[in-house]
């Protein structure tokens, strides 16, 4: 109950307050009412803390990114380079986007690429809605490659005991299929719209911010490294986003307010107090539950099993808490059944985005200030591609697998 | 005295100007005409939804879609003044619509239209099957006056109907 009400709040935000407004007194009383010994949460806490720095450092580089203009270079350039094509534009779009999504994490897709993009498209006088599909798509079937791309993987990155190389070396094939099949079933699904040629060309060349990509690809080396060194990477991404910061501090583009807020503490403590409402689900009764549903096996099947359960209990709850629920158990059959579960929590939620439960109470919000719902379309393009995307990595991840042995 | 005949013709992006150079060709001189464009209202639906996704993590204080509501609003202004411009003619009413694209072009001709001028926006490389999208199909279905459906470019040649299914596929033949 208080698990699906923290999430419900967490969707819904009265009046904008932040999430961990009710979840973390949800927390709270776990821990006052004895639900969750101290002792289980103080572990949880220090279990947890890494990851979560790792998070903010992820969140400040993504923002400074921005401030520096790196989105809106990246939507000028392939507004210039597709020459007015619109199907060229959303195969540009698809390369970048997934760039993005893995490198900077799909929290920079979502709120930073896309309205980029979109504007860029609008100046083109193309249609805007297969790219503003692309864009929401590829933030979650997109974000399988690195432990920095989404939350979900940072936090199976812990449990899996992988190294950040061997990681990105297993998942480059599940990322690469799951990006193809988006394209294909979104390109036939959005054919009406990706028609006629933008009387528009763009011939300025976007002002490239050097700065801002060169940090970004040094820290990308800076995670391999430090996982050879074996330095958790997370050093990696503080070292490139004190530069960014201080780059934007000394050039004016952000002020010391503008990187606190962009680190987002209130998300921070959502995380660490939902984290401690699972733990709570997971001590009482659901925790001795996960094992007998997760399938311990390495075979095509199971992995199979443990992605389709994965993105079944994301859709049903929300990816976060399942991914939460389901590690312990996963992480106990090995890192193989971890990442299969990634690929269900990563890609299932392209069906209903925030969990069916949250979602019903988020639509009745939406309808009481007078929003429009969104549309079925949305809801049928995630049924003809989750299945196909989460077969198809899937098969990704089982050859990835026997490849490296 | 007979009143001018009212016309709608609904551009879209990628295809107005065939539509409207069309239409010109059709249109009597002295017709009222309104140029529609109607900006889809999901975009922004979809792109919250997205957000809503990452339970209003990240830099919440700039939402996605106000820079693009803005840029949507003058793309289609553009459009309709372009396109007002390449039409010529004295007395052209431009009207900018935004929500579900079917329902507001349909709304845009429900009172007083006498024709609605549409382009095809499905598979133009051949007459038919698919030539119609879905959206322009719900129009050319529940529009409540007449519809002037045109090829947005050069239509194709007749050869590229498809044959007609075999009327009496008789037995198959036996493979070897």
């Amino acid at each position: 109950m208080l698990l699906v009400a923290t999430l419900a709040f967490a969707v819904a935000r009265p009046g904008g307050s932040p999430e961990a407004v009710f979840a973390v007194p949800a927390a709270g009383l776990l821990l006052l009412l004895g639900v969750l010994p101290l002792s289980q949460a103080a572990a949880e806490v220090t279990s947890l803390a890494p990851t979560i720095g790792f998070l903010a450092a992820v969140l400040v580089l993504a923002d400074m990114c921005d401030r520096l203009g790196l989105f809106e270079a990246a939507g000028t350039w392939m507004a210039m380079a597709s020459r007015g094509r619109p199907l060229t534009l959303f195969t540009l779009l698809f390369a970048v986007a997934s760039v993005v999504t893995a490198v900077l994490s799909l929290d920079a897709t979502v709120v930073l690429l896309t309205p980029a993009v979109l504007t860029a498209v609008v100046r083109l006088r193309l249609r805007a809605k297969p790219h503003a599909y692309a864009c929401t798509h590829l933030a979650n079937s997109a974000s399988l490659l690195l432990p920095v791309s989404n939350l979900t993987n940072l936090l199976a990155f812990r449990a899996s005991g992988l190294s950040f190389a061997r990681f990105g070396a297993t998942m480059a094939l599940p990322w690469l299929t799951a990006i193809v099949v988006e394209w294909i079933v979104l390109r036939r699904f959005f054919a009406d719209d990706l028609v006629g040629r933008s009387e528009k060309q763009v011939a300025t060349s976007p002002e490239v911010p050097v700065f801002a990509c060169s940090v970004v690809a040094l820290t990308l080396v800076g995670f391999f490294v430090a996982s050879v060194l074996h330095v958790s990477p997370a050093f990696a991404a503080l070292a490139g986003a004190i530069a960014l910061a201080a780059h934007s501090l000394v050039h004016r583009r952000a002020r010391f307010r503008e990187i606190g807020l962009a680190i987002d503490l209130p998300f921070l403590a959502f995380v660490l107090a939902l984290g401690l409402v699972v733990k709570a689900l997971s001590l009482h009764g659901l925790g001795s539950l996960a094992p007998h549903l997760v399938p311990t096996g390495t075979s095509f099947g199971s992995l199979l099993t443990a992605a389709a359960l994965a993105a079944l209990l994301a859709n049903l709850v929300n990816n976060l808490p399942t991914v939460l629920l389901l590690l312990p158990a996963a992480a106990a059959a090995g890192p193989a059944t971890v990442l299969a579960v990634l690929i269900g929590v990563n890609t299932g939620p392209n069906l209903t985005y925030v969990g069916s439960l949250a979602t019903l109470l988020w639509r009745r919000v939406l309808h009481q200030r007078g929003e429009d719902l969104p549309t079925s379309e949305f809801l049928r393009l995630g049924a003809v591609s989750v299945p196909p995307v989460l077969l198809a990595s899937t098969i990704g991840l089982w050859l990835s697998l026997k490849l490296m042995g | 005295m007979i009143e001018a005949v009212r016309v709608v013709v609904w551009l879209v992006e990628g295809t107005w100007r065939g539509c409207l150079d069309t239409a010109a060709e059709i249109i009597p001189r002295d017709a009222q005409v309104t140029l529609l464009h109607v900006t889809p209202s999901d975009v922004g639906e979809v792109t919250d939804a997205a957000a809503a996704g990452l339970l209003g993590r990240a830099l919440r204080a700039r939402r996605p879609g106000r820079p693009f509501d803005i840029a949507t609003d003058e793309a289609a202004t553009a459009i309709l003044q372009a396109a007002a411009t390449r039409f010529g003619r004295q007395g052209t009413a431009l009207v900018h619509r935004r929500g579900r694209v079917e329902r507001e072009v349909i709304g845009a001709v429900a009172h007083d239209a006498d024709l609605l001028v549409v382009a095809r926006d499905g598979d133009r490389s051949r007459l038919g099957p698919h030539s119609l999208g879905h959206v322009t199909r719900f129009v050319v279905d529940h529009a409540p006056c007449p519809v002037l459906l045109v090829w947005p470019d050069e239509p194709p040649g007749l050869e590229s109907i498809p044959p007609p299914p075999t009327e009496h596929p008789g037995p198959r033949p036996r493979r070897p």
